[in-house]
């Protein structure tokens, strides 16, 4: 039997605003619990929201960003249940006038080829605070620090057919938020969250019920879940069974989806219009400012680095999958490394070293102005390529500037071609049957030279040069 | 004596040091803690003190403004920093805000006095008052009798002489209806000139608080204190506030009065009816001009409301929930124990009912049937005003189709909606309102509701004091006053 998938995902992108939603409260994370919510986000009685407009401009930018339709009046509603960690037991919300309407986004799939996503709706909510179950025994404890963050969830088309296409459509995302700078994208302060509507058919039937797993926050993750639960499905159809529409919660210590509530047990929100707040309404001289101020676009970058960096399709594709490795590798580029080098260091020795540390470029040991200098080290012959990782490895580990590593470590290229030529001739000397050999046409021995010459030099005598004075010797 | 005195004389006798702030407050706060009427949840004696004391401190620097060292009450229903804000819930019993509303801040601006906060029904639910948690508020003209409600604790102090002025609310006829059967005057803005900020929600959208007063003219000033737009209130219009006492003198000569014949018909008290009728006439004296105008939607005002503020309100006290503040039970044995209980104990019956109402009406697939047919409906009566104030300057009718009814005497809910029969389509429009004293029947006050388009405070507060310089009904007070 041959199962076909289907995927939608909600991704929850928390707005980098300075202030909440609806109130002036400060948004920033990791704050003494509820210390950063005021008299608006705890929901006292009397309190009215106040729309932040930045959030507003935020939505905008991705809505202009994936070529969304723009709503120029939209609406928030009051998304009701009862929760202790949302105060006014409701949730404002935007359900059936989005300020983004269906737009796209193209992500890269293994085969080297492109696949259109379509972006059903981007609306703007506030986030609700966190319950703390394993604090205390008898009790929960609740935080409203994060009560009233803006929020914009991004629905997608269910337009992805297996695990690692709605990872390739969340990275996707994840990068452009990034780039269009509205969201900080960290994953585990919950910045970035996203809900996965997975659900199985046979080949030529329609859809299948689709379960809903919740709150998943990392890549890896996401892909697991959606496995797991396909492979869930498949089993519960297979024996002849159904699928339940439900909400299952991931859970990546026994790394198995459960379920949190079916259909059943649902909440009816009760959705209405919130009659505290004006519908928003967004004029063009607004649209025009916004569209304007937007920086260049993944897929306008990826573009340029092939067409004028003459970078390939799968280098450029690499390089701008995250705003801030672009940001890096064009640092190096813009102070004049060449092109090619410059991209193997950031894909190769950066890359593998970041992604084997689990650090975030931006938090990167080496910076990129460092990593030019030790490009351009080996430019200018100071130190060779091979010598140039030995002091990467320095740099990362001990933090310390290029120049200083090559002066305390004596790494500086052998240069001086006397200094090199005594080397040389004295290698010649104790090698006479080499030399012979050589002389009589094998000269595969001169790789052997070398290898001498570098051993005796600890590897910092020019190689172009090594070769120069064995050549003229040896002839 | 110096608590019949409207604020416009008493602003003239501290000026002059007729009296100061100080012995103006202990005047008053001794006629409530005399008074029987049950018209104060809280009295802040102490408070009032050391502001009077304030006031006359700035009033001898001669850093006064117009209604410094003017006392006053407020309704319950806004937030009081530091003093209990009760709604009249035993759910809020116990809770003491810590903020003020905008109105307070506007008024502590001006060193005005507090003397304390005003009964009222639950929540702003209810139109005799009888729904307070703190017991009813009783008529000073007739202690048998109700005050109307839901602002019947300011209409009864306001009539009683116990304060200058008090605050109200109204999201139904909250002001006019208790001004009407407590004989003061009364008027609800249009929505959005007062921000709602800190005044404690019950239906968002026809929310609006307003000056209850003895004189149209206390109205005007009062008012000016109090409107204006709130960067704090996303509903409040950045439309500027005229100076409200300034076209108050205004000859009426040609003024086109609209007498709405729904609001003539069946249903309506002889009594009531014989007096307004009585004070159109007087209009006419005026040189005013009758026309019968027609408002065809007027008579599905009471079901239109009764799904519009019910939904909103099931959402709007969703954040009392025992978690927070306010009531909570006791010894909750998990959350939705906690939930279930201390909102069954904390709220009051009516207020239970509005909000079971509300969450039927917009629970999936009666939403359309309900809430957005409600709306639907509520357009058409605005556009019923519309039409009419295209041919009419000011409307005219009846605030209540009776006079103050026996405390305990209206057991159904529905009857008791039909006191707000006059009153409710005004909120639904969005439109200013206002109840004056315009006579008796059998004794008991009959109020005159003046309605007006949009903006149109000037033109009610004109056409209210020209009423009252031809008449005395608003100086009578209860006999034993």
């Amino acid at each position: 039997m041959t199962w076909e998938t289907v995927i939608g995902l909600e991704i929850h992108s928390q707005l980098k605003t300075k202030s909440k939603i609806f109130s002036g409260a400060s948004t920033e994370f990791g704050a003494k619990a509820n210390t950063q919510a005021c008299a608006v986000d705890l929901g006292f009685p009397g309190v009215l929201p106040v729309l932040n407009k930045e959030a507003v401009r935020m939505a905008l930018r991705f809505g202009l960003a994936v070529n969304a339709t723009i709503n120029k009046h939209s609406i928030f509603a009051r998304k009701n249940y009862f929760y202790p960690d949302l105060p006014k037991g409701y949730q404002i919300s935007q359900f059936e006038i989005p300020i983004v309407g269906s737009g796209t986004i193209d992500i890269p799939l293994d085969s080297g080829e492109n696949k259109k996503v379509g972006i059903t709706r981007a609306h703007l909510e506030e986030d609700a605070g966190k319950s703390i179950h394993d604090l205390y025994d008898d009790f929960t404890a609740i935080d409203l620090n994060r009560a009233g963050t803006p929020l914009l969830e991004i629905v997608s088309d269910p337009d992805m057919s297996n695990a690692k296409e709605a990872v390739a459509y969340a990275k996707k995302i994840h990068a452009l938020v990034q780039y269009i700078d509205i969201c900080d994208g960290n994953m585990q302060e919950g910045s970035f969250r996203c809900d996965a509507n997975v659900s199985v058919r046979r080949k030529g039937e329609g859809l299948g019920t689709r379960a809903e797993i919740k709150n998943i926050n990392s890549f890896k993750f996401l892909e697991k879940a959606i496995n797991l639960e396909v492979e869930r499905q498949i089993d519960i159809l297979e024996d002849g069974g159904s699928v339940a529409q439900e909400t299952r919660l991931y859970d990546s210590i026994k790394n198995e989806t459960r379920s949190m509530r079916s259909k059943e047990e649902a909440n009816d929100y009760r959705y209405f219009p919130d009659p505290d707040l004006l519908p928003v309404v967004i004029d063009d001289e607004l649209l025009k400012n916004i569209k304007n101020g937007l920086p260049e676009l993944p897929t306008e970058k990826k573009a340029r680095f092939i067409d004028t960096l003459g970078l390939s399709e799968y280098d450029a594709e690499n390089l701008t999958s995250q705003k801030a490795m672009a940001d890096y590798f064009e640092i190096i580029i813009d102070k004049g490394a060449d092109v090619k080098v410059s991209a193997n260091w950031v894909m190769g020795e950066l890359a593998a070293s970041l992604n084997k540390n689990q650090i975030d470029i931006k938090d990167s040991p080496i910076s990129a102005s460092e990593l030019y200098k030790l490009i351009s080290r080996v430019t200018d012959n100071t130190i060779s390529g091979k010598i140039a990782k030995d002091v990467f490895k320095i740099m990362w580990n001990e933090k310390r500037s290029v120049d200083e590593i090559i002066k305390d470590q004596g790494l500086e290229q052998m240069t001086d071609v006397g200094a090199l030529e005594s080397v040389i001739d004295e290698i010649i000397s104790k090698n006479l049957d080499q030399v012979e050999q050589f002389k009589n046409g094998n000269t595969k021995l001169l790789g052997f030279f070398v290898g001498q010459v570098m051993k005796a030099t600890q590897g910092k005598a020019n190689p172009k040069q090594v070769n120069q004075i064995l050549n003229d010797r040896l002839s | 004596m110096m608590h019949n005195l409207s604020i416009a004389e008493l602003i003239k006798g501290l000026k002059n040091k007729d009296f100061s702030s100080v012995e103006l407050t202990q005047h008053y706060l001794k006629r409530i803690n005399e008074s029987k009427l049950n018209a104060f949840i809280s009295v802040t004696d102490d408070l009032a003190l050391s502001q009077a004391n304030e006031a006359d401190l700035k009033i001898a620097k001669g850093d006064s403004t117009l209604l410094t060292g003017i006392p006053y009450a407020h309704k319950d229903i806004f937030c009081t920093k530091g003093v209990k804000t009760s709604a009249g819930s035993k759910m809020l019993d116990s809770f003491i805000s810590p903020y003020d509303a905008t109105l307070n801040h506007k008024f502590n601006l001006e060193n005005m006095v507090m003397l304390g906060k005003t009964n009222m029904d639950e929540f702003a639910m209810g139109s005799s008052n009888e729904n307070s948690y703190y017991g009813p508020v009783k008529n000073p003209w007739d202690l048998k009798k109700v005050p109307g409600g839901s602002s019947g604790g300011s209409a009864a102090a306001v009539a009683s002489r116990i304060t200058p002025f008090a605050t109200g609310t109204d999201t139904g006829g909250s002001i006019r209806q208790p001004a009407s059967l407590c004989g003061i005057t009364g008027i609800k803005p249009t929505y959005g000139r007062i921000s709602r900020y800190g005044m404690i929600a019950y239906a968002s959208s026809l929310d609006q608080a307003g000056p209850m007063t003895q004189t149209a003219e206390d109205a005007a000033i009062v008012l000016n204190a109090m409107a204006g737009f709130d960067s704090k209130d996303s509903t409040s219009a950045s439309k500027e506030t005229p100076d409200y006492t300034k076209k108050l003198t205004n000859s009426l000569d040609g003024l086109l009065i609209g007498l709405p014949k729904e609001f003539f018909s069946s249903g309506l008290d002889d009594g009531v009816e014989k007096v307004v009728m009585q004070a159109i006439k007087e209009y006419e004296a005026m040189g005013a001009k009758i026309k019968e105008v027609s408002l065809p939607n007027s008579m599905h005002a009471i079901p239109t409301y009764y799904i519009v503020a019910p939904c909103e309100c099931s959402s709007n006290l969703s954040r009392f929930d025992g978690v927070r503040y306010g009531y909570r039970c006791e010894d909750p044995k998990d959350l939705d124990d906690l939930y279930l209980r201390s909102r069954s104990e904390g709220f009051g019956k009516e207020v239970k009912r509005r909000i079971m109402i509300g969450a039927y009406a917009l629970s999936a697939g009666y939403y359309d049937a309900y809430y957005l047919k409600a709306q639907k409906v509520r357009q058409l009566i605005s556009e019923d005003f519309k039409k009419a104030f295209q041919s009419v300057d000011v409307i005219m009718g009846p605030v209540s189709p009776s006079t103050a009814f026996d405390l305990g005497s209206v057991k159904d809910p529905v009857s008791m909606y039909l006191a707000d029969i006059y009153t409710l389509s005004v909120n639904l429009a969005g439109l200013p309102g206002m109840s004056i004293p315009a006579g008796f029947s059998k004794n008991l006050p009959v109020g005159l509701q003046l309605i007006g388009n949009h903006w149109s405070e000037e033109l009610l507060l004109n056409t209210a004091h020209q009423f009252q310089l031809k008449t005395d009904w608003h100086k009578s007070t209860p006999i034993e006053l």
